[in-house]
């Protein structure tokens, strides 16, 4: 071990990555040393952001977090001292099962060639020895199902599209990535866009299109110019060229609606139009983007491909349970200790995922969003389900695309609730009324419950308009927007009763129900919230004034002592 | 004196590039004037309504004039629970404004948008798309400071 030296070294710059600082450390580290520096993407542990990672000659390496860009921090990993050294948790270590992000944050993202090096493009190579039939044959046989959420079989969805004849036909990367709470897509197009590409590259190749297309949203900077970079490689190394036809790839950039990650929505974006989904059939298999047969399938969807064909379809059907095969990306984030993008196996349970890997404390812990606005909480006593496709939607959820947002003790569900009510209505594309009028009256409902407006008839209203408007809705946005509120009052109906009689919020969240109360035995009066209140609500003898106070917690944070804190509406401490 | 919407020419004026020719023009004037919906209307071929249509649509596209310093609140999941209205309530405190405004000095502009992929970070902002994470009020205040100064 003493022998060893430094070869190079690598610094996650990611979104999460730049996002923590990591371009400062880049900098001081460059200024530090002359060896190389690889900017690459994201580990999957964004917490610990920025990563340094040390390479020596004999292969193995050292990694450092939370890296500061100071003299002293910079120092300190040069000489391979033993702070802010960083090591993969154990129990995450021993329940990730990494295939989909194996390269990611190991690799350049856009260098070919380190991508080569490490196995890129033997999928596409292994495919072009087989005709597109064995190819959709090998997606068929691993069971790979959609992961933009509705999981459809992949290689059915494939050979809907091979049947139609001619080149004249576009396979679509959806990476509008709408949940908002998700950053699965962002990391692997940001980290390793060839993958992706690849896995595109093989559709088109198994499918017969000429032409391929990502719609990406345009809040990913960073993706769309690691893409652009890989896709003029690609080009350039004429990977793309099979024989009878170059395949062309471009990128469009979503403006921000998040109907248009529905298939016809976003053909009808991609068209220029304003992004409205429409009946199907014809399904855009049929007839998609510039009426020709279209297919879509989702970026995480795509990145497994290579993994696929580079492993053969039966052994990637090994991983997984019956509910799903192979691996799933899941976004984790919300109240936990370790939040970051990770993968395991289908079939891992929530309790696997929050606890062990997300380190989540497990009493401070109420429940876990998944699926984003379409889907639903489970709460922390059916944690041991097994995340996959089938089991969550027993429970009044969906595994969706892999947002996971853990939702602690001091939060209010029916504000949870409320919240993806305020995103779907807003994002209702208005032209399902059911959707539309709807959604926004439920919001408008939710609203005043949390004002501690409401009555208890505003429940069952709430179930009635949102049974209505799952049925009276086109697509899966209506279908599925009513889910986070019908979820939490089948979960947490005493929070909402609550609320509507005793005008009561026991998470002390909903600011219309709370006071602000200073503990005079605790405080030192030091006058910091007298100076720090915006409002001036604050009395120079220490009364808050709760008809001026805004609840907007500043005093809570700048107090020295903790003696300030939300109460029930009423209570003076 | 008139606008010179040239520029658009760098795109093909196909009907179905309507969106990509707002993003340019966005990108250029900063936000989709009158002038620039009669441009595009003219350029790709659509009636002025439908281009107002599609503008309406998209949450990326902005009728208003954005500040200097383009305040871009995340109230995706994560940053919700995390505190996002109360970063908006710092801000309307501090400077006045609410999403969707310019303030009158031209100095900042705020705007919420939902999940910027740094979930991990939350609560975050970004202005003029550089992100900032784990923002607390006193971050947030330092920030802003940074960026009035410039
Ligand atoms: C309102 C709505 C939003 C959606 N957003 C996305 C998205 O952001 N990304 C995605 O891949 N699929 C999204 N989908 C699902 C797609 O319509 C489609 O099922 C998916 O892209 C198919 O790819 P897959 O078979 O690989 O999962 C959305 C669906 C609906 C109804
Ligand atoms: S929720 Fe704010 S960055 Fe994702």
């Amino acid at each position: 071990m003493s022998t060893r030296n430094i070869t190079k070294f690598k610094i996650g710059l990611a979104s999460c990555g730049i996002a923590a600082g990591g371009e400062a450390v880049l900098a001081a580290l460059r200024e530090a040393t002359d060896l190389p520096i690889l900017e690459v993407g994201c580990i999957g542990h964004c917490y610990a952001e920025p990563i340094v990672e040390v390479c020596f000659d004999d292969g193995s390496s050292v990694m450092y977090g939370n890296v500061k860009a100071d003299e002293k921090s910079i120092r300190n990993i040069l000489a391979l001292g033993t702070d802010d050294r960083f090591e993969i948790p154990e129990a995450r270590k021993a329940r990730e099962s990494l295939k989909v992000l194996a390269l990611a944050g190991r690799i350049v993202p856009t260098d070919l060639s380190d991508y080569t090096a490490n196995g890129g493009y033997e999928g596409l190579k292994k495919a072009l020895t087989l005709t597109p039939e064995e190819v959709i044959n090998e997606v068929k046989i691993s069971g790979l199902r959609g992961r933009g959420g509705g999981g459809f079989p992949t290689g059915t969805k494939w050979g809907f599209l091979a049947a139609k004849p001619g080149f004249d036909k576009t396979v679509i990367c959806n990476a509008d990535e709408g949940d908002p709470g998700a950053f699965m897509d962002r990391s692997l197009m940001e980290s390793v866009p060839h993958q992706v590409l690849e896995g595109m590259l093989i559709a088109a190749y198994a499918t017969g299109a000429g032409r391929l297309i990502i719609y990406c949203r345009a809040e990913y900077p960073l993706a769309i110019k690691h893409l652009k970079i890989a896709i003029e490689q690609i080009n350039q190394a004429k990977l793309n060229d099979f024989g009878d036809r170059t395949v062309e790839i471009s990128i469009k950039e979503g403006a921000g609606a998040f109907v248009c990650g529905e298939e016809t929505a976003l053909i009808a974006s991609l068209e220029g139009q304003r992004g409205m989904p429409r009946f199907r059939p014809p399904f855009p298999t049929d007839r998609g983007y510039q009426d020709k047969p279209t297919m879509i399938n989702n970026v995480e969807t795509f990145g497994n491909i290579p993994v696929i064909l580079r492993e053969g379809g039966e052994v990637f059907a090994k991983t997984g349970s019956d509910g799903g095969r192979g691996t799933k990306l899941f976004a984790l984030a919300g109240d936990l200790k370790y939040p970051g993008l990770v993968e395991v196996p289908m079939g891992t349970t929530l309790n696997e995922i929050v606890f062990e890997i997300g380190g989540a404390d497990p009493g401070k812990v109420k429940a876990v969003q998944t699926g984003g606005p379409s889907g639903g909480c489970i709460p922390v006593e059916l944690f041991d389900t097994p995340v996959d496709y089938d089991s969550l939607r027993s429970l009044g959820a969906i595994m969706g695309s892999g947002g996971m947002i853990v939702i602690g003790n001091d939060r209010c569900m029916v504000e949870t609730a409320r919240y993806f009510l305020d995103f779907t209505h807003r994002e209702s594309c208005g032209k399902c009324t059911f959707c539309r009028v709807g959604t926004t009256r439920m919001y408008e409902i939710l609203e005043k419950i949390v004002a501690g407006k409401g009555c208890e008839n505003d429940l069952e209203l709430l179930e009635d308009l949102g049974k209505k408007i799952k049925a009276g809705s086109l697509c899966g946005l209506g279908q599925t927007a009513p889910n986070p509120v019908l979820a939490t009052l089948r979960y947490y109906r005493d929070e909402y009763l609550e609320h509507v009689n005793d005008h009561q919020c026991r998470a002390r969240q909903c600011n219309a129900l709370v006071d602000i109360a200073l503990d005079k035995t605790k405080c030192i009066k030091c006058k910091l919230c007298i100076k720090t209140c915006p409002v001036n609500a604050i009395s120079s003898d220490f009364v808050i004034d709760p008809a001026v106070c805004t609840r907007c917690n500043s005093c809570l944070d700048c107090c020295p002592k903790n003696a300030i804190s939300r109460v029930a509406k009423g209570d003076k401490q | 004196m008139e606008k010179d919407f040239g520029f658009l020419e760098t795109i093909p004026a196909d009907p179905g590039n309507l969106i990509k020719g707002l993003q340019l023009l966005q990108a250029t004037e900063g936000y989709i004037s009158n002038e620039g919906i009669r441009a595009a209307a003219k350029y790709f071929n659509r009636p002025e309504a439908d281009v107002e249509g599609v503008v309406s649509f998209y949450a990326q596209f902005k009728r208003v004039k954005p500040g200097k310093f383009q305040i871009s609140v995340c109230d995706g999941t994560a940053c919700h629970l995390k505190g996002a209205p109360l970063i908006h309530e710092w801000l309307r405190q501090e400077l006045d404004l609410r999403p969707g405004e310019t303030a009158p000095d031209g100095v900042f502009s705020l705007e919420t948008v939902a999940c910027l992929g740094c979930c991990s970070l939350a609560p975050v902002m970004s202005v003029n798309g550089r992100v900032h994470g784990k923002l607390d009020r006193k971050t947030m205040m330092k920030i802003l400071k940074e960026y009035a100064a410039k």
